[in-house]
């Protein structure tokens, strides 16, 4: 039995310490906001926050996390979060939707350190995020609209 | 309260969709045989107008005022949910706050395609075309209801009755009412078959801007696809599939496998053998110890290389006459100056980012429910009756929003409905079977963008116009043998190969187009676009080479060809104007524009791309697309989905490609098969020509001019024609 704190709720979790963090969290929390894209870290699709960090949970062995916390896009808050999803919205940045769980994760954590970035921020934080539907260049402009709201 | 009618199980279609299902070589095979000459009434433009107004199928109005939506379609991200709903909306007058949407069940006595005939599925960029009537009946439909509720309550005229954003109101007698507290009494009100409908003046939200019914969901986890559907003790199936096409299971020694921690299960079947695990993880850590022995004999075992090799060999033979007019060769043959060219184009995996899944759950009485990006609804509810041995109206099906499909989820023998069906069969349908592809078993897997290759000639007299065109063809037919070949190959010649060539809208003078029908064991599908994603890569190339051989501006060479196309031509003269393309100007050096115009599934794009070459790489820094689709109902939607046909395509452009080695694929991931990232997206201008003309679909046109327009572009910049696909950048010289 391993102990998880997602969301700010601690769970139990009977699996093998190997499990990746997305498998526990999509098949034993019911938490499914948090896509499976590739397995191998080449997506982001899965991309979380483990003490306010973006990590790709395909990659994060439940074993190793401890007492960090988890935050998923279910659970995401606060004003960095707010306005991100706020500019989302706005711009009608999804398509298909599947990878933009990931994205706005990758994008808080960007906004989270970089109040201001430019493009040159963006390719750097954002470039693990693939979108098949193609809608980087929204992605884009909602991640430097999230900026001008909060500034 | 406005409801949908309980639909009627389509018992007696059965017949007609099911040609038989017979059992061969242990698998369950489900033969179609749609019928053709429903098909081709349908194809041939059906007489929407003449359809009933069908309010209750398509729209529920509930007693808090939301109306719902019913969407007949799929969405797979095209945002044709927000496109239906809006021209219901409209007509209804009502108020989009309140506006939901509901996916439909399966019936195809209500919900089929116009463009498919009898068959309830999504494609061909068809959503809003074959809806635009029926919905906008069904709007105009519900609305006189809620119009003659209010009169008969009231006791006033319906004809001094308005109605505006969900509110009706008589505004002599100062009374109104929301669309809620009528409902009920608009239910019992007869339906009125040909209610008016709006003159498009009178449009609120088509060609307005209304919010994505999908924007808030999608963006805070709460939107559920079919790979996040949990059933009460449902059990997750990951499948070993045979490393080679065609390849079946000798013997399987599953004890290691059986031993994994969370392992419930392991059954052979047709397809393979799968490992039933209590998560998706267990399920993955039993097939790595699964040791599968496989039978190759009726495998496709050849490299992807000899397989083209073939393909170019067989070119140099006469194929299949697709289009001939005149003597094409003899006219070729006195020219002044003679151009050749030969195109080659790879397999390419759809690669959605929700890689293949369903989940089917045996109910108490025998029936079943199943969960899925259903994208071929009629097709697949038959499969899934058929693997099971029951009845179609024992089979529920229950679409979800789909992470994407490109093509991958609509495929006629619905491969991964009947691999799931076999699974709950094996299992007694104990428990639901939640079946996962991995990414890799999704980009291995098949069903890709066939292997084809173009040869061009043409001639040119010496004004530099053309004297005649030949081109042959060679790639494995999508049709042949699925329940669509009756529909849509003729003389052995299937259309969806060399769409966009043998119908091309250039006037020439004398062509002859010919067709190949690669015969290897890679399962082939449609891929965003289908046939267009080669053919006019081919065409549009070919034709700036003749430009440049006249002497001519490619812009004005092919406006002077596009005399029978206004629609095109205007498209590209809008594309032009608004990328700033100037003859005149002379090119930089390693920096350049390119122009492509393809007419696809009755939509029109032009785009031009501004490339710089370095060598052995190139940027593409901005492309300025104009789009003719008739009405926009949603522009921001079109905009959308052309913005996004360039980040999907520019990594088919640029480098994607599978490969197969003694037959099997070596591309498994996203690392060797890596789509487009933020740092390579150019930035997207979209045009749209003001039209009233019926509307038609956005979802794949904006794909097919991606290619040639930055083929052209570097053609621009360096001199260099790069012809096939993916762009052979190792030999490129920049500035």
């Amino acid at each position: 039995m391993l102990k998880l704190t997602v969301n700010g709720v601690a769970h139990t979790v009977d699996a093998d310490p190997e499990m990746p963090l997305l498998w526990a969290l999509r098949d034993h929390l019911n938490q499914t906001g948090t896509k499976y894209g590739c397995g191998i870290a080449q997506c982001g699709a899965c991309t979380v926050h483990l003490d306010g960090q973006p990590v790709r949970a395909c990659q994060t062995r439940i074993g190793d996390i401890g007492a960090a916390k988890i935050t998923t896009i279910e659970g995401v808050s606060g004003k960095v979060a707010d306005a991100v999803r706020s500019a989302w919205r706005g711009l009608d940045v999804v398509q298909c939707g599947y990878c933009q769980s990931g994205q706005i994760m990758s994008a808080i954590g960007l906004l989270s350190e970089n109040a201001k970035p430019t493009d040159a921020d963006i390719d750097g934080a954002m470039d693990g995020n693939v979108c098949r539907c193609g809608t980087y260049q929204r992605i884009r402009a909602a991640i430097h609209e999230a900026a001008r709201s909060l500034a | 309260m406005l409801k949908v009618r309980q639909a009627t199980p389509p018992v007696p279609s059965r017949r007609a969709f099911l040609g038989g299902a017979t059992v061969a070589a242990g698998a369950l095979v489900v033969g179609f045989t749609l019928d053709p000459a429903k098909f081709a009434r349908a194809a041939a433009g059906p007489d929407l107008s003449a359809l009933p107004a069908a309010p209750n199928a398509f729209v529920r109005i509930a007693a808090d005022d939301t109306v719902t939506v019913v969407i007949k379609h799929l969405d797979m991200g095209q945002g044709n949910t927000t496109g239906l709903a809006t021209i219901l909306a409209d007509e209804l007058d009502a108020d989009w706050a309140t506006v939901r949407t509901t996916f439909a069940p399966a019936d195809a006595t209500l919900y089929n395609n116009f463009a498919f005939g009898p068959v309830q599925g999504t494609g061909g960029s068809t959503a809003i075309a074959n809806s635009w009537v029926q919905l906008r009946k069904a709007g105009a439909a519900a609305r006189a209801m809620l119009v003659a509720a209010a009169a008969e309550s009231w006791a006033v005229p319906a004809s001094e009755i308005t109605v505006e954003s969900g509110t009706v109101r008589h505004a002599a007698s100062n009374r109104q009412a929301r669309f809620g507290e009528l409902a009920e009494a608009a239910a019992a009100q007869p339906v009125p078959q040909e209610p008016r409908l709006k003159d498009p003046s009178q449009f609120k939200l088509i060609g307005g801007k209304v919010p994505r019914v999908d924007s808030v969901a999608k963006t805070d986890g709460t939107a559920i696809y079919s790979l996040d559907i949990r059933r009460p003790g449902q059990v997750t199936a990951v499948v070993a599939h045979s490393p080679r096409f065609g390849g079946t299971v000798k013997s399987v020694d599953d004890k290691a496998a059986r031993a994994v921690a969370g392992v419930v299960d392991v059954v052979t079947i047709p397809t393979g053998v799968a490992v039933l695990a209590r998560d998706t993880w267990s399920a993955m850590k039993g097939r790595e110890a699964l040791r599968v022995t496989w039978d190759d004999s009726a495998a496709e075992t050849r490299s992807s290389d000899a397989i083209l090799a073939d393909h170019r060999k067989r070119l140099d033979t006469p194929g299949l006459v697709a289009a001939k007019k005149g003597d094409a060769a003899g006219a070729i043959a006195g020219s002044a100056k003679v151009l050749e060219a030969e195109f080659t184009f790879p397999y390419l995996a759809h690669a959605a980012m929700e890689p293949l899944n369903a989940t089917i759950e045996r109910a108490a009485d025998g029936s079943y429910d199943v969960f899925a990006g259903c994208q071929l609804h009629t097709i697949e509810q038959a499969v899934v009756a058929a693997n099971l041995g029951v009845t179609t109206d024992k089979v529920r099906l229950h679409t979800q929003w789909a992470g994407g499909s490109f093509g991958r989820r609509a495929t006629p023998g619905a491969d991964y409905f009947a691999e799931t069906a076999s699974i709950v069969r094996a299992t007694g349908g104990k428990a639901p079977v939640h079946l996962v592809w991995t990414r890799e078993d999704d980009m291995a897997g098949g069903f890709y963008r066939p292997m084809v290759v173009h040869r061009l000639r043409a001639g040119l007299d010496a004004k530099g116009a053309i004297t005649g065109w030949e081109h042959r063809t060679i790639g494995k037919s999508i049709m042949i043998g699925t329940a669509f070949e009756t529909m849509i190959v003729k003389d052995g010649v299937d259309a969806t190969t060399v769409e966009g060539a043998s119908d091309t809208p250039y006037a020439l003078p004398a062509y002859r187009f010919e067709v190949h029908n690669a015969r290897e064991g890679v399962p082939v599908l449609w891929w965003r676009s289908v046939g267009h994603t080669h053919t006019a890569q081919a065409m549009e190339v070919f034709v700036d080479e003749l430009a440049h051989a006249a002497g001519a501006d490619p812009v004005a060479y092919r406006l002077g060809l596009l005399g029978g196309a206004p629609r095109l031509s205007a498209t590209l003269r809008l594309a032009a104007e608004k990328a700033g393309w100037d003859p005149k100007k002379a090119a930089e050096k390693g920096r350049g524009l390119g122009v492509a115009a393809h007419e696809s599934f009755g939509s029109y794009v032009a785009m031009v791309a501004d490339v710089t070459a370095e060598d052995g790489k190139v940027k593409v820094n901005r492309v300025v697309a104009a789009v003719d689709v008739g009405v926009a109902v949603n522009p921001d939607v079109i905009r959308a989905q052309v913005e996004g046909a360039v980040g999907f395509a520019l990594s088919s452009v640029l480098r994607n490609r599978i490969t197969l080695r003694d037959g099997v694929v070596q591309e498994r991931n996203f690392d060797a098969y890596e789509p487009t990232r933020m740092s390579e997206m150019p930035v997207v201008e979209v045009h749209i020509v003001p039209s009233t003309a019926a509307p038609t679909g956005i979802g794949e046109p904006g794909v097919p001019v991606l290619a040639p327009s930055i083929s052209n572009a570097i053609f621009a910049a360096t001199g260099q024609r790069l012809r096939s696909l993916p762009l052979d950048l190792a030999g490129l010289k920049g500035a």
